[in-house]
């Protein structure tokens, strides 16, 4: 028993709390003992007691309406009633009330025995069960957003407070940067937690298939529909459900879910029965709803409908500060689930990676990382790990000029500044290479 | 009289032999001396007609007002069926870290399950309950180890289960605690 459990006896019976207290302090408990309901509400006040053995017959408050108040004041504390007297009127009242079991005076002494040890067990549950429930939070808050930069922290402020609220929230940002990672923070930080989050990539479906996939669809609704099945929003009842890509559905389709979304109620696909369903909506896209509005390609009352709370993830690159912290954590991701040693990076490499663009943002950036990792040394990532070759557009670079400069360079230092040999991996002939050189400024370091 | 003794008093005829082997197992296990008296009291007082058994509150509160204060514990034995107020019997009680406990032979003789008169069990049982109650006025709380003493026992059978003796946490417990006295 790592914790000592505490318990709080009340009985206007002092022959009954002395008894009771002797038997409990014998057992290893923190006993404590209150003569009657006032002063046993008065000892909860300060301090919360894990089982709270009352008796139902007291003067002044008797124990059914006591313990109405403790549940009121510590919810998690179980109460077992105590009777000289038994009805079952009292008994099902008590049971009603959420007391966990009812004794009848005077107890068998294994009874006794039981009854507590099963309490025990049950708060060590609950204990257990909070533990775990907590633990899924923080794996699902901290393991997967990365980053402690402005624009990050701005995202997370925004995560946090919109979290607790039931409003529908779009999620704006380029393809890679973690839009539903975002979209399951919301949820495991909501009062839905405990219920599932649902996704669904819109932009992956037919209208019709998405319309099954939403709604369900009847026995025999269409050609292979052979069973009755459930749809996405049915199964997120409780919870939330992230629609991503929400920019490619029909027309047709933005009309039935903003209906749905009105009336939080919806017929599956070759049925007629309504079904309710209580779920949040999240909805991600890369496009810009707002000029897909003015253009008519989006519908305006279901854009307002979806946009109560806007969240815009930055791209990577206008993030660079958070690219040392990512690569850590991708390079312990892989590390660990490949079986290998933590290895290291370049800070070359690191210097080269804060220079790239990330057209494919996080995404980019991890497969790059489990890559390298894959066909490293296992010792140091290396530049030669990564694919930021000589194809790479850096947003450094301003003009075509710089590029060119910058390669002619690479070229030159590669070939010792033998001029032959260096137009001819570049394709030009020398006069034309001498003429760059004089145009760039060009110099040996050596 | 010893000083710092345990003092045994019984309550009702019990056999010298008998005493004397108890004496020796408490002498065992907690390393004092042990003096034996003999006492009658009117156990009517604590009769109760309904349950038709004896008040061990009562007596364990009588037991502790009369306990001399050269005797650093001591234990009443009883003849007679047991019970406080929430419990339907007991085997003994004591006063957690005080300086008196009862217990009782009444539950503990075979021919009350129907079974074959056993004077050596009885004694056996009757010694583990005196200790027990002894090792709870010493501080001891309920052990989970199955052969201590300490067990928790609310049965016959969990008594027969269990040994005569302290385990090694409980025997250094109360070592550490009898250097107080």
């Amino acid at each position: 028993m790592t914790k000592k459990i505490s318990l709080l006896i009340v009985d206007d019976e002092e022959s009954v709390r002395d008894s009771l207290y002797n038997w409990f302090i014998e057992d290893g408990y923190y006993v404590d003992c209150a003569q009657n309901a006032k002063e046993a509400l008065s000892l909860l006040e300060s301090r919360n007691y894990d089982i709270i053995l009352a008796d139902i017959k007291m003067p002044g408050m008797d124990g059914l309406e006591m313990h109405r108040r403790i549940k009121s004041l510590n919810k998690d504390s179980i109460v077992i009633v105590m009777t000289a007297f038994a009805s079952v009127e009292t008994a099902v009242q008590a049971l009603k009330d959420g007391a966990y079991d009812y004794v009848t005076k005077p107890f068998d002494p294994d009874d006794l025995s039981h009854l507590i040890r099963n309490a025990t067990s049950q708060i060590a549950l609950q204990a257990e069960n909070q533990a775990l429930k907590d633990k899924i939070i923080s794996l699902e808050n901290i393991e997967d957003i990365i980053g402690n930069s402005d624009a990050m922290m701005k995202v997370l402020r925004d995560v946090e407070s919109v979290a607790q609220s039931n409003s529908s929230v779009i999620i704006t940002g380029e393809s890679g940067t973690g839009k539903e990672l975002i979209a399951r923070a919301i949820h495991s930080n909501s009062t839905r937690k405990y219920f599932p989050m649902v996704s669904v990539h819109c932009g992956a479906l037919s209208e019709s298939l998405l319309e099954s996939e939403l709604f369900g669809h009847e026995k025999g609704a269409f050609t292979g529909a052979m069973f009755n099945r459930k749809g996405r929003f049915e199964m997120a009842d409780g919870g939330t459900i992230f629609l991503d890509e929400i920019a490619t559905i029909s027309g047709k389709m933005q009309i039935e879910l903003l209906r749905v979304l009105e009336s939080k109620t919806f017929v599956r696909v070759g049925g007629n029965k309504e079904i309710k369903s209580d779920f949040r909506v999240l909805c991600a896209t890369n496009r810009d709803l707002k000029k897909l509005v003015e253009n008519g390609t989006f519908r305006e009352d279901l854009y307002y409908r979806l946009n109560v709370v806007n969240i815009m993830i930055p791209p990577l690159r206008q993030r660079l500060e958070d690219i040392p912290m990512l690569v850590d954590h991708f390079i312990k991701k892989y590390c660990t689930s490949m079986s290998r040693d933590i290895i290291t990076i370049d800070q070359s490499v690191l210097k080269r990676l804060e220079e790239y663009d990330f057209p494919g943002n996080v995404r980019e950036l991890e497969n790059m990382i489990e890559r390298a990792i894959v066909i490293g040394n296992r010792k140091e990532i290396t530049l030669k790990d990564l694919p930021l070759g000589k194809g790479t557009v850096s947003s450094t670079f301003e003009s075509l000029d710089d590029l060119e400069k910058k390669y002619i360079f690479e070229i030159l230092t590669k070939y010792d500044w033998n001029i032959s040999r260096s137009a001819r991996a570049l394709k030009v002939d020398r006069v034309t290479l001498y003429n760059k050189i004089k145009k760039y400024g060009l110099k040996s370091s050596k | 009289m010893n000083k710092q003794n345990i003092l045994v008093i019984s309550f009702g005829y019990f056999d010298n032999y008998f005493l004397k082997r108890i004496a020796d197992d408490i002498i065992h296990e907690f390393r004092f001396p042990v003096d034996i008296e003999e006492s009658h009291i009117d156990l009517n007082v604590y009769y109760d007609p309904t349950r038709r058994q004896y008040n061990g509150n009562k007596l364990l509160k009588l037991l502790d007002s009369v306990s001399k204060p050269e005797s650093i514990k001591t234990i009443g034995l009883f003849g007679v069926d047991l019970f406080i107020p929430i419990l339907t019997y007991i085997f003994g009680q004591a006063i957690f870290n005080g300086r008196t406990g009862i217990a009782s032979i009444y539950r503990l003789k075979n021919e009350q399950y129907g079974l074959k008169r056993d004077d050596d069990l009885l004694l056996n049982r009757f010694s583990k309950v005196v200790i027990h109650e002894l090792g709870h006025t010493f501080g001891l709380v309920h052990c989970y180890v199955p052969s201590c003493v300490m067990r928790s026992s609310t049965y016959i059978e969990d008594i027969d289960q269990k040994k005569v003796f302290l385990c090694n946490k409980c025997r250094i417990h109360v070592e550490s605690t009898s250097n107080i006295y």
